[in-house]
């Protein structure tokens, strides 16, 4: 059991913004995608999910080819939240959660109470049932997210990738985001989180992805990954432990940036 | 918290409307013979009351229905997929194109090949290009890139257009063409209805198969292609179901714009918000007004009769400008 992209290579214009970069995400795990901004991350997931063109590389799940399924089957299998939170027109929360039932139903038949327990079960996990009536449009970005949120967890997908679900939120709601999507990988689901918050990604993720320059830097728990040298080298920081004696990985917060940022020649 | 009517209550509502207004049509006489003219004419002559009716208000009738109603469906199609609520198929150049391509079959004089079938295939063929070129230039930019590429179209058709006047051989067919641009229902037979019918229907039916794929837009193209929605396929449905019923519409009513942006604008908070259901509402919603729009040209004497697409310009345009003030922040955003 487990969702696995092998090899992948993207290029855009003549640029190769991911070269052979790969990942697993099993049920129960909570996975983080760290890297500096331009690595690659999100191009990596769109390309693994068959949102992109690839210039090499695979995607399986369970071991088959799963860019070979239907896109509906896809779909059902793994929920995307990209990163775009933009909602046209002014459709209220509980309308817009009920997208997430779109790849089980026809279309046209409708919702059934299938399709309503599950919009209600993904409200209720993100704590934005008082908000089912009220147009997206209205909302504050925490909120918003968290709808947004549901509309992914209402797919009720084996896996979750999410795509910075808590850039430009407040500390109250990116902790209250990250228990989400921490309370769904203990209830089973593979979730992958790309986010730029070391601290909430060493203290929330099982592991640790690390990506730069297109490439996998490394992978495994967050204590192995976010060391001294690794920051300095792919981020150009040093960071502030105040656990350090103990090797208190979850104590880490960027400090000081180095003289010039790593990845600009 | 926003209030609206049942779905089931508006549908039925609106197409009671529209039946309505058809009957008001069928019964209401050009300026001079005034309302319900045929009323009288019944009684006293029923032979010469029933060929009018079937040969002059029949017709008209049913183009102002069915024009309106393929307008009000293709603006809501494309303002749902475009996620543009200015997107229409007057306004971002379909519908010049369409004409565009009729002018030039008009004014070389091919109008009768195909048994008919040429001006609406090519206006069918013009529709086409132009949603096709629109997609090229529009579909990863703004609001603002949709409406340049727009005016930019529909500048270069009028420019065509006026060409193709300037050169015109003689006045009669000059004032031919002019008329026709204004767009119009007066004076179609039944056989204008039989060319552009099955066009109309076979474009409705392919935009319709896109309605629960417009909802999941609303999300944005790589949110809604990560649940499972074919884009190109519905770039595709929606490129031809427009370029079919608006090209067919505009080969035999002419240049009648603006109806497709007014009323999914004003029907969108009665659906709630819904790109999918704003589709038969929007449809039943144009087929009314534009069939108002044509009895109420038979009701106002004032010189010569008004052509109805100068009417929906006359109401339309303003109604365009004041929605670019709306939506002025999000442009220059």
């Amino acid at each position: 059991m487990t969702l696995e992209a092998r090899g992948i290579s993207v290029r855009l214009s003549d640029r190769e913004i991911v070269s052979g970069a790969g990942l697993e995400l099993r049920p129960g795990e909570l996975v983080g995608l760290i890297g500096p901004n331009g690595a690659g991350k999100s191009t990596l997931l769109r390309a693994m999910l068959g949102l992109i063109e690839r210039a090499a590389g695979e995607t399986l799940l369970d071991g088959d080819d799963f860019l070979a399924r239907p896109a509906r089957e896809r779909a059902r299998r793994v929920a995307f939240l990209p990163q775009d939170r933009k909602v046209e027109w002014r459709l209220s929360s509980h309308d817009i959660v009920m997208l997430g039932r779109y790849p089980h139903h026809s279309g046209f038949g409708g919702a059934g109470a299938e399709d309503r327990r599950a919009v209600d079960r993904a409200l209720e996990a993100v704590d934005a049932g008082h908000l089912r009536d009220r147009p997206v449009a209205v909302l504050s970005g925490g909120e918003r997210t968290r709808v947004l949120l549901a509309r992914a967890l209402a797919v009720e997908s084996a896996y979750q990738l999410t795509d910075e679900p808590i850039a430009a939120l407040d500390p109250y709601h990116q902790l209250h985001v990250m228990e989400i999507l921490r309370d769904l990988a203990d209830r089973g689901a593979g979730v992958l989180v790309v986010m730029h918050d070391l601290a909430l990604a060493a203290r929330f993720a099982d592991r640790l992805i690390l990506m730069n320059d297109g490439k996998i830097v490394c992978a495994g728990p967050p204590a192995d990954v976010l060391t001294a040298e690794r920051l300095a080298e792919v981020y150009g920081i040093r960071a502030a432990r105040s656990g350090a004696s103990m090797g208190d990985i979850t104590e880490l917060a960027p400090w000081t940036r180095m003289e010039a940022p790593p990845n600009e020649e | 918290m926003t209030k609206h009517p049942p779905f089931a209550v508006l549908i039925i509502a609106l197409a009671l409307l529209v039946a309505a207004l058809a009957f008001a049509s069928m019964i209401t006489g050009p300026q001079g013979a005034g309302a319900f003219d045929l009323i009288g004419l019944l009684g006293a002559d029923p032979d010469t009351a029933w060929l009018i009716m079937r040969e002059v208000r029949l017709p008209r009738t049913a183009l102002a229905v069915l024009e309106g109603a393929t307008l009000g469906l293709a603006g809501a199609t494309l303002q749902g997929f475009l996620r543009n609520p200015l997107a229409d198929p007057g306004v971002i150049g379909v519908s010049s194109s369409a004409s565009l391509f009729a002018v030039i079959v008009f004014y070389a004089g091919l109008g009768q090949y195909l048994g008919g079938l040429a001006l609406p295939l090519a206006a069918i063929a013009g529709a086409m290009l132009c949603v096709l070129v629109l997609k090229m230039l529009a579909g990863r930019g703004g609001v603002l890139t949709l409406i340049l590429a727009g005016v930019a179209i529909s500048s270069i058709s009028g420019a065509i257009m006026q060409l193709a006047l300037n050169l015109s051989p003689n006045p009669f067919a000059t004032q031919e063409i002019l008329f026709w641009l204004m767009g119009s229902v007066t004076d179609r037979s039944l056989d204008h209805v039989w060319l552009a019918t099955p066009f109309m229907l076979a474009g409705w039916a392919l935009l319709a198969t896109t309605a629960p794929s417009l909802d999941v837009m609303s999300l944005g193209e790589e949110a809604a292609a990560s649940l499972g929605v074919n884009i190109p396929r519905t770039t595709t449905l929606i490129a031809l179901g427009v370029a079919l019923s608006v090209g067919a519409g505009a080969a035999v009513t002419g240049g009648i714009g603006f109806v497709g942006l007014v009323v999914p604008h004003l029907l969108r908070p009665l659906v709630g918000h819904k790109p999918s259901r704003l589709l038969p509402a929007s449809a039943l919603a144009g087929a009314a007004l534009l069939t108002a729009a044509d009895i109420f040209i038979r009701l106002v004497a004032i010189g010569p009769e008004l052509k109805l697409g100068v009417v929906t310009a006359l109401i339309g345009a303003p109604f365009f400008l004041w929605l670019v003030f709306k939506a002025r922040a999000e442009l220059e955003a």
